[in-house]
């Protein structure tokens, strides 16, 4: 059973193929996840930030490898749609860093660290 | 000016603005104070202003389509002379303003039915309702500010405070004004019965104007209810007439180029194949001869509209059985039976002399031009219809009605009530002439009546302004206080006395008396032979006349000469304002002038204008005939003309005019006597008379009589049920229905929303708060852990798609 599942996913991703869309989504995958362990591990606010970031710009790459005319046929591609898609991912991320650094300076202001695990006062 | 156009428009305007009036005050005084908005006592003048200004235009618009309408295109003869004496139907225009509804045959519509009568009836109307109206204006002033009334005594010992109602007053004199148009100028029976009612609701209201007052509202509850008996009877006439003529039009209805559309009441029953003489309709006696009608339409089914007009035919042939008269004779009486109600004839007069409860200008316009008059109008208006048998009926109820009037009229000592007595006693007069024939004498009569005796009850008001009560034993002397009051009202006694120069001219009811006489004198002739109690109809009015002018001159006596009897009231006495006297001037000219005719010479439209030369105008169809009766052949009643021939100068005028100026005479001499030379004493008089003057003291016991046979039954019938039905069955029935219903209730309440309904939320809010409380060890506050599992999470989820994606689901 497992075997036949990782089988398959070898078949999908096969990395001797040119550069396709399966490429991109892989570094999108690495990025994604290191992200993510980022904001697992990190103690430090800013840490956690830059994590955010890996996270959604991974995400962004998966909408610009679907929205490219080079990597699919006409049929399947997203078109601009993928693009301005990551654009308003960008934006968002911007905005949402802005938020977080106030937030992270006030904590800072009242607590004189950004040591997210001293950050508990709303645990239930 | 087209009489045919202009007519109805001038009416119609006369008639809607009194309604408009009462619109008007209706939205403007009495909405507001409703919804609890006090208008300021200064602004209730405008309604009065409003009422009388809509009334005196009414007014105008009337005399206007009298004189320069009517008369130009029908000039006027002397009724004596009436050139053809023919038998037709007189000269009317008919039509309808608004059709109402039509459902099958019943067709209901605001019409009108414009003759002389009517626009006589209009200008009389109007005239005398604009004077009371401006008179009201100076006596009702007291309502123009907080108004204590001394004959209510609340709980605490207190009169009643109360508001002050001008606005009301006249809001509901508008309405009654409208409503007594409506009758006169209606064009259809249907009609009539609603403008009927109209004016009984109007009577309420005014009659009960002191609400507050037990004696105030019994009274305007015994009118209203004393009413609908009679009107019950004419509701059996009205069905009488339309189940068999198939019509409440009095005219024949015409279309845009003359011809006939559809035969009024009138014309089916006094049609010209019949000379114009009653004769019922084949529709009347195929309803009488159901039987025979059925027979014949079994007998020949192809044809059974043909089958039942030989059945009529036939039978009309059949002088053995009168077919078709007792229907008649029914709906007659039945019609007249709501004239009884409305015009206080015996056995319905009870009503009348309560109704004095409403203020002084009420009882002036009840009894004068509005609300009894419609009971003698309707009769003159609806004549044709009344067999001799009916008009039997209606001869004897006036007969009875004038002589026990008199007789109570006698012994009153409430100024108001004396005048009541009266009115209803000269209600029976013209009730009388009516029956015997005399079309002319009874509306003529209605007419003279509604001038003095408006002008009469105005004077009695004048007084009671003055002197702050009822009772005559308290006045006396008043002459030389209120003067205006006094003559004019001495102007109205000699009007109703019926006193004159005989064959010459006189006082206002002179003349229509004298034709009353006059018809009764010509009726007995015609019966003497065949009947034994034609005399009666004469001997008794002429009695009556003696009496009437007995009364009057008593109440004169009484309370204006002599020396005062009441000094404290006598030096409180003064003569009524001008707005007060000015009406009772004018009215004082009508009650001695209404009955003259102007000369043949006379200018234009006044060529031989007289009320009485008006009315002959209007003279039903049929009535010019000597009739006899059918179910009761002894009956004759006799031509109005007859009286009047010049033939009968001897045997009929002289004797009558005589001896109705000596009966009058003789009663003044009488009261005289008794009451202003003081030669007899009325007290020993009345000891001499004990059982007639307890007789007349206590009313003949009328009110008590009902009291016993219909008030106390009915009551204690009323008691029966509440007690027995209402308290024992249907309520027993519904409190056993309670409680089951509680039973079931608690039932329901326990079981159903204590256990089940109740468990259930409280297990689920306990469930909910444990659910809660686990969860919240889950939320550490920290960050990481949080990420962990959005991540561990993520990857579940994951592994689940796959799992499902490529293992179970293939």
């Amino acid at each position: 059973m497992n075997v036949l599942i990782l089988a398959n996913l070898f078949d999908r991703f096969d990395l001797t193929q040119p550069v396709g869309v399966s490429h991109y989504l892989i570094v999108g995958a690495v990025l994604f996840v290191c992200g993510a362990l980022c904001m697992a591990t990190k103690r430090n606010a800013l840490g956690i930030l830059m994590g955010i970031e890996l996270v959604l710009n991974g995400a962004n790459l998966n909408f610009i490898a679907f929205g490219s005319p080079y990597l699919r046929s006409d049929a399947n591609t997203l078109g601009l749609d993928g693009q301005l898609m990551s654009l308003f991912v960008i934006v968002l991320a911007a905005a949402e860093a802005a938020v977080a650094l106030a937030i992270a300076l006030n904590f800072y202001n009242s607590f004189s660290t950004i040591d997210v695990d001293r950050a508990d006062q709303l645990q239930g | 000016m087209n009489p045919e156009t202009a007519l109805p428009n001038l009416l119609l305007a006369a008639l809607l603005l009194p309604l408009l009036s009462f619109a008007v005050i209706s939205i403007g005084y009495s909405v507001p104070q409703y919804l609890g908005i006090r208008t300021q006592y200064a602004t209730q003048k405008y309604a009065a202003y409003i009422a009388i200004g809509a009334i005196v235009t009414g007014f105008v618009l009337s005399a206007y389509a009298l004189f320069a309408v009517w008369l130009p295109t029908h000039p006027l003869e002397v009724a004596a002379h009436h050139a053809a004496h023919n038998n037709g139907p007189p000269t009317y225009v008919t039509g309808d303003w608004y059709l109402l509804g039509q459902f099958g045959k019943l067709t209901l519509s605001i019409g009108y039915y414009i003759d002389t009568l009517t626009v006589t009836m209009f200008c009389m109307v109007t005239l005398i309702a604009s004077c009371i109206h401006i008179y009201a204006f100076g006596y009702m002033h007291d309502e123009l500010h907080e108004y204590t009334d001394h004959e209510v005594t609340l709980d605490d010992g207190q009169h009643l405070h109360r508001r002050g109602r001008f606005h009301r007053f006249f809001q509901y004199f508008s309405l009654f004004s409208f409503s007594m148009l409506g009758i006169c100028v209606s064009g259809n029976l249907a009609m009539t019965f609603v403008f009927w009612e109209l004016v009984g609701i109007c009577s309420y209201f005014l009659i009960g104007f002191y609400i507050e007052r037990q004696s105030a509202s019994t009274a305007a509850n015994k009118a209203f209810i004393v009413n609908r008996i009679g009107d019950f009877g004419m509701l059996i006439g009205l069905m009488a007439i339309w189940s068999t003529l198939g019509t409440f039009n009095f005219g024949d209805m015409q279309d845009a180029q003359g011809n006939v559309v559809s035969h009024g009441i009138f014309s089916q029953l006094h049609d010209a194949n019949h000379h114009y003489n009653l004769a019922p309709t084949d529709s009347m006696i195929a309803f009488e001869a159901r039987d025979e009608v059925a027979a014949a339409v079994i007998a020949a089914p192809d044809n059974p509209v043909a089958a039942m007009n030989e059945v009529a035919r036939k039978l009309r042939a059949d002088k053995a059985h009168p077919w078709g008269h007792w229907l008649l004779f029914v709906a007659g009486v039945g019609i007249f039976c709501g004239c009884v109600g409305k015009s206080a004839q015996f056995p319905l007069h009870t009503w009348l002399p309560d109704a004095m409860e409403g203020p002084t200008p009420v009882s002036a316009l009840v009894h004068s031009a509005t609300m009894v008059a419609a009971g003698v109008f309707l009769v003159g208006r609806v004549y044709p219809i009344f067999t001799p048998e009916a008009l039997l009926v209606i001869a004897t109820t006036g007969c009875i009605t004038l002589f026990l009037a008199a007789t109570i009229a006698i012994t009153a000592v409430d100024i108001k009530r004396v005048l009541a007595y009266s009115t209803i006693s000269q209600l029976g007069f013209m009730m009388l002439a009516l029956g015997l024939g005399g079309w002319l004498a009874g509306l003529f009569h209605l007419i003279t009546h509604a001038f003095f005796k408006s002008l009469l009850f105005l004077c009695s008001g004048s007084v009671i302004h003055a002197v702050h009560t009822n009772d005559m034993r308290e006045m006396g002397g008043l002459r030389k206080k209120m003067p205006i009051t006094a003559y004019t009202m001495l102007i109205g006694c000699l009007a109703i006395a019926g006193v004159g120069v005989p064959f010459l001219a006189g006082f206002s009811g002179f003349h229509s008396k004298d034709l009353i006489v006059e018809q009764a004198l010509s009726h007995w002739n015609a019966n003497a032979a065949k009947t034994g109690f034609a005399w009666l109809f004469f001997v008794v009015p002429l009695a009556t006349a003696g009496i009437t002018a007995f009364y009057m001159f008593r109440l004169w006596y009484m309370t204006f000469a002599g020396e005062p009897r009441d000094h404290h009231r006598y030096d409180h006495a003064h003569e009524s304002p001008q707005v007060m006297t000015g009406p009772l001037v004018v009215l004082a000219v009508f009650a001695v002038c209404a009955g003259w005719s102007f000369p043949s010479w006379a200018p234009g439209a006044l060529a031989n204008f007289g009320i009485a030369n008006l009315l002959e105008q209007a003279r039903p169809v049929g009535t010019l005939a000597t009739t006899s009766g059918v179910l009761f052949p002894d009956l004759t009643i006799p031509s109005e003309h007859i009286a009047h021939a010049p033939e009968m100068f001897r045997t009929i005028k002289v004797p009558a005019g005589l001896a109705a100026i000596t009966a009058a005479l003789l009663g003044i001499l009488l009261a005289t006597v008794v009451y202003l030379w003081k030669s007899i004493s009325a007290e020993s008089l009345a000891r001499t008379l004990r059982p007639l003057y307890t007789l007349s003291w206590h009313k003949w016991w009328f009110d008590e009589l009902y009291d016993f046979v219909f008030v106390r039954p009915t009551l204690a019938i009323g008691a029966l049920v509440a007690v027995v039905l209402d308290r024992g069955l249907i309520d027993g029935i519904i409190h056993a229905l309670a409680a089951i219903g509680k039973g079931l209730a608690v039932i329901v309440s326990v079981v159903g929303d204590r256990f089940i309904i109740d468990n259930g939320v409280d297990k689920l809010a306990a469930e909910t708060w444990n659910v809660g409380l686990a969860l919240r060890a889950v939320q550490t506050g920290r960050l990481r852990q949080y990420v962990m599992f959005i991540v561990v999470g993520t990857v579940v989820l994951f592994l689940i798609a796959s799992v499902w994606r490529y293992a179970v689901a293939g």
